[in-house]
């Protein structure tokens, strides 16, 4: 009886979580204007998308972004994740993921406070500095996560027969801790490209991405051209998601 | 001239003294052990040997150089790490010629000495393993020949059998004494299982609270512990409180309260002294009657407790007024004395060199 009870409100959460996901799906490929009754199948709103200037430049504003970001981060956090592993420091750990905590509309609004008061044009630039200062936390805890469950005498092993401690990095810790740094930088990629909040407060004039581009779309109506989007930009972190929990499992953590 | 020469050494953490000033000199092809129980320092000293940790003063020389400023990459001595810290992602193959490839052999000669070290191991099929694929044993064996492939001056030891079952762990000291012999490459073996310790050094440095309690071969370690620790804490020991009454030459009579009179060796003590004799359980004769030989301490007493061990039974004999002495009989087969009750009457006798007096 209890078994019966968990299959039907395991399923029933999982019906919750991917429903409307899949009715944006489905509607991607409905041949109506409408997203209110099923026509019948259709390319046409990826070909439209195709055709869209203003929404493949947000397009490729996200990609270059998330590129970089997820660059940049994953080289700042696999540092970090390493210092917090070898330095056992106290207030420091807390102060790298304190910010994974903060609501999100504070970092936005207290990064674009900042750039205004540095005197930063806002634009892409911006949008970039802030990607990295979120993902750096989440990088750092993945790595450090992975370095933790690292037995401590191999470092000391490699240098002990006759390794350099840049070489001991490099030919034991770094290949160790790989999956955790892929891990990470895979997880940096996701949340850089579809991040709305942060991007909103950070964007300024002119400078757009996928999400804010989505969003500027639905204040008119939720067109199919919208569906289809979402549901390319969905199956993109999809799959970089099932990566990540491959190359790592344990370490991918939602938001 | 030694090959390691240990000087005043002294490691702090903070408020706490780890080594405490000790020195020791270690000589080329020796089998050297450092015992203690955990926390004692033996660990720290060896970080300090292969250059993890540096100690806050003192002297340490290698063939008379000085070794404390040389980073540990570049001292001629390799460790065998009590995980064995084989690297996972390396087989043991790479594993073994890592220390090679750090001193830039060329790879021609690498996997010729790669090869014969996997031989010398027994695990020449092994090679393409991953460490994660062995058993405890093989591992050991692999870290063992990591270690040594590159032929160091000094080989340090960190309680490398401690993760072994018992069985496989008696097999190693075996092969551990042959090794040492066949490469004459000076060994440091760190551990606090004084069975170990015994069986495989020829000297042991007992240590206790950073400082070295006692230095000697295994045989002098055991026969004449030099204080009240070293006695208890190798082996098992009667440790008696006791005064000296007259002490003359090779002999010394001891006053023990409940007891009475007992003779032991003299170590050099006046009269009046007080302190402890130390009486290993072995080394006393029990009967149930016993006729009393020349220089011997007899006692007749009752058995309180015994112990049933398999090869031999210890028994705790109750005589005096209310002393314990604990003595063993073999088990064995031919001629073998009964096994006492407890509440028999037995006899108890010991020459009276076999007891020493510690005024410590």
């Amino acid at each position: 009886m209890s078994r019966k009870l968990l299959v039907v409100s395991g399923a029933a959460v999982y019906l919750f979580l991917y429903l409307p996901l899949l009715i944006v799906v489905a509607y991607s490929f409905n041949d109506s204007k409408l997203n209110a009754e099923w026509v019948g199948f259709t390319w046409h709103w990826y070909k439209l998308l195709l055709d869209d200037d203003s929404m493949l430049k947000a397009a490729g504003n996200s990609l270059m972004i998330a590129l970089t970001a997820s660059f940049a981060s994953t080289v700042l956090g696999t540092m970090a994740g390493y210092a917090l592993y070898r330095y056992r420091l106290k207030l420091l750990p807390v102060l790298i993921m304190a910010p994974l905590a903060i609501p999100e509309i504070l970092v936005g609004v207290s990064l674009l406070i900042f750039f205004v008061a540095i005197n930063l044009t806002l634009g892409l630039g911006t949008i970039m500095l802030s990607h990295i200062a979120f993902c750096v936390g989440f990088v750092a805890i993945v790595v450090r996560s992975r370095l933790s469950g690292m037995d401590e005498s191999l470092f000391e092993a490699a240098r002990d027969l006759g390794a350099t401690p840049w070489q001991a990095f490099r030919l034991v810790t770094l290949p160790l801790i790989a999956p955790g740094i892929v891990a990470g930088a895979l997880l940096a990629f996701t949340l850089s490209i579809d991040d709305f909040v942060i991007t909103f407060f950070t964007a300024g004039v002119g400078a757009s991405t996928l999400p804010l581009q989505i969003y500027s779309m639905i204040k008119i109506a939720v067109t199919p051209e919208v569906n289809a989007i979402s549901t390319l930009l969905m199956l993109l972190t999809l799959f970089l998601i099932v990566v990540a929990s491959r190359v790592s499992p344990g370490s991918v953590r939602g938001r | 001239m030694a090959l390691l020469e240990i000087r005043n050494v002294v490691r702090r953490f903070g408020d706490f003294t780890a080594v405490d000033g000790v020195s020791m000199s270690i000589e080329q092809g020796e089998f050297f052990t450092l015992l203690g129980p955990s926390g004692c320092g033996k660990t720290t000293l060896l970080r300090m040997i292969a250059g993890f940790d540096s100690p806050q003063s003192g002297e340490m020389r290698l063939d008379g150089q000085d070794l404390i400023s040389i980073p540990p990459e570049k001292r001629p001595i390799h460790t065998v790490f009590q995980s064995y810290a084989l690297f996972p992602h390396m087989t043991v193959a790479e594993n073994i010629a890592f220390p090679l490839k750090m001193r830039k052999v060329p790879k021609e000669e690498i996997r010729q000495r790669v090869s014969d070290s996997l031989e010398d191991v027994r695990l020449a099929d092994r090679g393409g393993r991953y460490p994660n694929e062995l058993s405890g044993g093989q591992r050991q064996r692999v870290a063992l020949a990591r270690a040594l492939v590159n032929r160091p001056r000094l080989l340090l030891l960190d309680e490398p059998l401690a993760a072994l079952d018992m069985k496989l762990r008696e097999q190693m000291r075996l092969e551990l004494i042959n090794l040492q012999k066949e490469i004459g490459v000076t060994f440091i073996y760190v551990t606090h299982d004084q069975t170990e310790a015994l069986t495989l050094s020829h000297r042991i440095a007992v240590m206790n609270g950073g400082r070295v309690e006692q230095l000697d071969e295994p045989s002098k370690i055991y026969d004449s512990p030099k204080n009240r620790f070293v006695a208890a804490f190798i082996g098992t020991c009667n440790l008696v409180e006791a005064q000296v009454v007259a002490a003359d030459g090779e002999k010394m009579i001891l006053e023990i309260k409940g007891l009475g009179e007992v003779a032991a060796r003299n170590p050099g003590a006046s009269v009046g002294e007080t302190g402890t004799l130390a009486l290993r359980p072995e080394k006393i004769r029990l009967g149930a009657h016993l006729v009393p030989e020349l220089d011997e301490n007899h006692f007749r007493g009752k058995v309180r407790d015994f112990l049933y061990m398999g090869d031999v039974t210890v028994y705790i004999v109750e005589v005096g007024e209310g002393e314990h002495i604990e003595a063993l009989l073999p088990n064995s087969a031919a001629g073998r004395p009964r096994i006492f009750a407890a509440g028999d009457p037995v006899d108890i006798a010991w020459r009276y060199d076999a007891g020493s007096f510690l005024n410590g």
